[in-house]
């Protein structure tokens, strides 16, 4: 039974971006742009899964590791004419050690407090793209120049501008990080991640170090959500401000929410539904989130669980 | 200007700053003493009062002084209102559970700010003061409405220390605080104590920006700020605690007047916040908050 479970799960993971590539082929190419850009979000979001969804800790200051990854892959890239693969691999582990630095000092706080914290630190890594806007160009951002547009690898030329291989490259991050969330999960490590969700005083009793799990937990999702700033800033040649705003953390938490917490592939269809959710609401009118509000509260008044949540619990109860 | 009243002056900006900054955030940490939830949406109660109190101001016709008075009872009045009704139809349905409640009140951001971006429009509006008199420094002169702010604000404090210590509603409330259930076998009805705190604490930001509305623009992304700001005072000062919070709204306030002032607001926030990162480092439960047995 668990063997089976294991397998039709497997097989679901592996059909989602299955499903994705044939879309590829469909799709005109206006749409190939949104949905590239969704699957990057998608990426993100199950970053923030990883910390929210399995170990239960409330971040409201996502935005500043997208932003991390996003500003340390445009930033070299702009000033300094790095190559695109080479400013990736930088942005991931800088990410990485931004999630480590900040995970160290803000899970000295608990529950309330842990939220109020990551808030204030993204604050001030949002303050801080307007301090140094002599780099950064503040609000009105960078756009990445035209060496950045395309790129060798393995004596192969990749062209950013293709509509289609950015489509295929967010597509290839997406996977990875889907099956990578999903073994991690399935794994002793995301057991412990879980125990600490449901009863972390019953798991530091146990002889657990909490603080050690929640802190890789942290790195984990900090450096996913790093990773995905980076693509964003390469594959759309633009970095600013905005990217590190508050309203980026909550979309997070949005996707997640919507999507189903605590399910591998919950965020990436939250994101999907939330972006043409709001793309419907923002040509009706300029006060489109507007729904982002209303959707929230309606989710966590009547439909906690979210999309994939609810059908685990009423049948699928194999999905991860 | 000199150094000597150039700090003065700067001292005078923080206080104002400082002033009204602990009356929103004492609504914070009132509603997280009573409540054990934070309220994402503060902010935007906070602007809801000042947009309440442009409206008032702009729909009487006669001195501004009569507008100004009127919104001061009219602001918190309506925003009170408000958050009852969101607390009723809202967070009660969710038990006031913490974490639920967290992202309840961001959609309760959502929607308040949107609506009133599609109500108020985009605008920033600013609100003629209810009088105007200079007081004359040796170096500068000051305006004396930012000065009646500062006692305003002593009146306002001292008020809320008197009905939370000194009446009835502040016992029921205390009692609620200390323990809910206990409360609840004396025949309070702890959901009615809850909708009310809730408003009292969405009133006194609304009180707050009433305040500043005649200073600063009205606006309607004028709530992230303050939000923000109280946020960080009401972790310094130890979360629940209000000696905490209103010695830590006065620093705060004061340091982010001044440094504001000196060299830049980006800097003064930046600071502010890494002042947070500290007391979390080596005071995590604030000045004035208590360890949890």
């Amino acid at each position: 039974m668990i063997q089976d479970g294991q397998k039709r799960s497997l097989a679901l993971h592996v059909s989602v971006p299955a499903l994705l590539l044939i879309l590829l082929f469909v799709l005109p190419e206006y749409h190939q742009l949104t949905v590239a850009r969704i699957m990057i979000l998608a990426v993100f979001a199950l970053g923030y899964n990883v910390l929210f969804g399995y170990t239960g800790l409330l971040s409201l200051g996502h935005a500043m590791f997208f932003a991390c990854g996003l500003y340390a892959a445009g930033l070299p890239v702009y000033h300094l004419g790095w190559s695109v693969p080479s400013a990736f691999l930088f942005a991931t582990v800088v990410s990485a050690l931004a999630s480590a630095v900040i995970g160290a000092i803000a899970l000295r706080t608990h529950a309330v407090a842990f939220m109020i914290v990551t808030l204030m630190f993204s604050q001030v890594a949002y303050l801080a793209t307007f301090y140094f806007s002599n780099y950064t160009n503040g609000d009105d951002g960078l756009v990445l120049p035209q060496h950045a547009r395309s790129f060798e690898v393995w004596g192969r030329h990749v062209d950013l501008t293709d509509p289609a291989v950015r489509y295929l490259i967010a597509l290839a991050l997406l996977t990875a990080s889907i099956l990578f969330v999903h073994q991690v999960v399935k794994s002793g490590i995301g057991r412990e991640w879980v125990a600490v969700r449901e009863n972390e005083t019953r798991t530091k009793m146990l002889g657990y170090n909490t603080f050690l799990i929640k802190f890789k937990a942290m790195v984990v999702s900090g450096t996913l959500s790093g990773t995905a700033g980076a693509a964003y800033g390469l594959l759309f040649a633009y970095v600013g401000s905005t990217f590190a705003s508050i309203q980026y953390s909550i979309d997070a938490l949005l996707f997640t929410l919507l999507g189903g917490a605590g399910t591998v592939l919950g965020p990436v269809l939250g994101s999907f539904i939330m972006f043409y959710l709001i793309d419907l609401f923002s040509s009706y009118t300029n006060a489109y989130l507007l729904a982002t509000g209303v959707v929230l509260i309606l989710l966590i008044v009547y439909f906690p669980s979210g999309v994939l949540g609810t059908l685990r619990k009423k049948w699928l109860r194999w999905l991860p | 200007m000199d150094p000597g009243p150039f700090l003065l002056l700067a001292s005078l900006e923080g206080l104002v700053q400082a002033a009204v900054l602990s009356l929103s955030a004492l609504g914070l940490c009132l509603v997280f003493g009573v409540m054990r939830v934070v309220n994402v949406a503060h902010g935007e109660f906070y602007m809801l009062g000042a947009v309440i109190a442009w409206s008032v101001g702009h729909g009487l016709s006669g001195h501004p002084l009569a507008g100004f008075l009127a919104a001061l009872v009219a602001a918190p009045l309506m925003t009170g209102l408000v958050a009852f009704t969101a607390d009723q139809m809202i967070l009660r349905k969710i038990n006031h559970n913490p974490e639920s409640t967290i992202v309840a009140t961001i959609g309760m951001l959502y929607v308040i700010q949107q609506s009133v971006l599609i109500v108020f429009g985009p605008d920033a509006r600013s609100m003629e003061p209810p009088f105007y008199f200079h007081i004359d420094f040796p170096w500068f002169g000051y305006s004396g409405y930012k000065m009646s702010v500062i006692l305003m604000t002593m009146v306002l404090l001292l008020a809320v220390w008197y009905v939370i210590s000194q009446t009835r509603l502040g016992l029921i409330m205390r009692a609620t605080r200390i323990d809910r259930e206990m409360a609840q076998v004396f025949g309070i009805s702890t959901g009615w104590v809850y909708g009310i705190v809730f408003a009292a604490g969405a009133s006194l930001a609304a009180l707050g920006a009433v305040l500043v509305a005649p200073i600063r623009q009205v606006h309607y992304l004028m709530g992230l700020d303050p939000l923000l700001m109280s946020f960080i005072v009401v972790i310094i000062g130890g979360l629940g605690s209000m000696r905490g919070a209103l010695l830590a709204a006065l620093i705060i306030g004061m340091s982010d007047g001044i440094v504001s002032m000196l060299f830049s607001p980006t800097l003064a926030k930046m600071i502010s916040t890494m002042l947070v990162a500290l007391v979390l480092i080596f005071k995590p439960e604030g000045i004035f908050g208590h360890r949890k047995p």
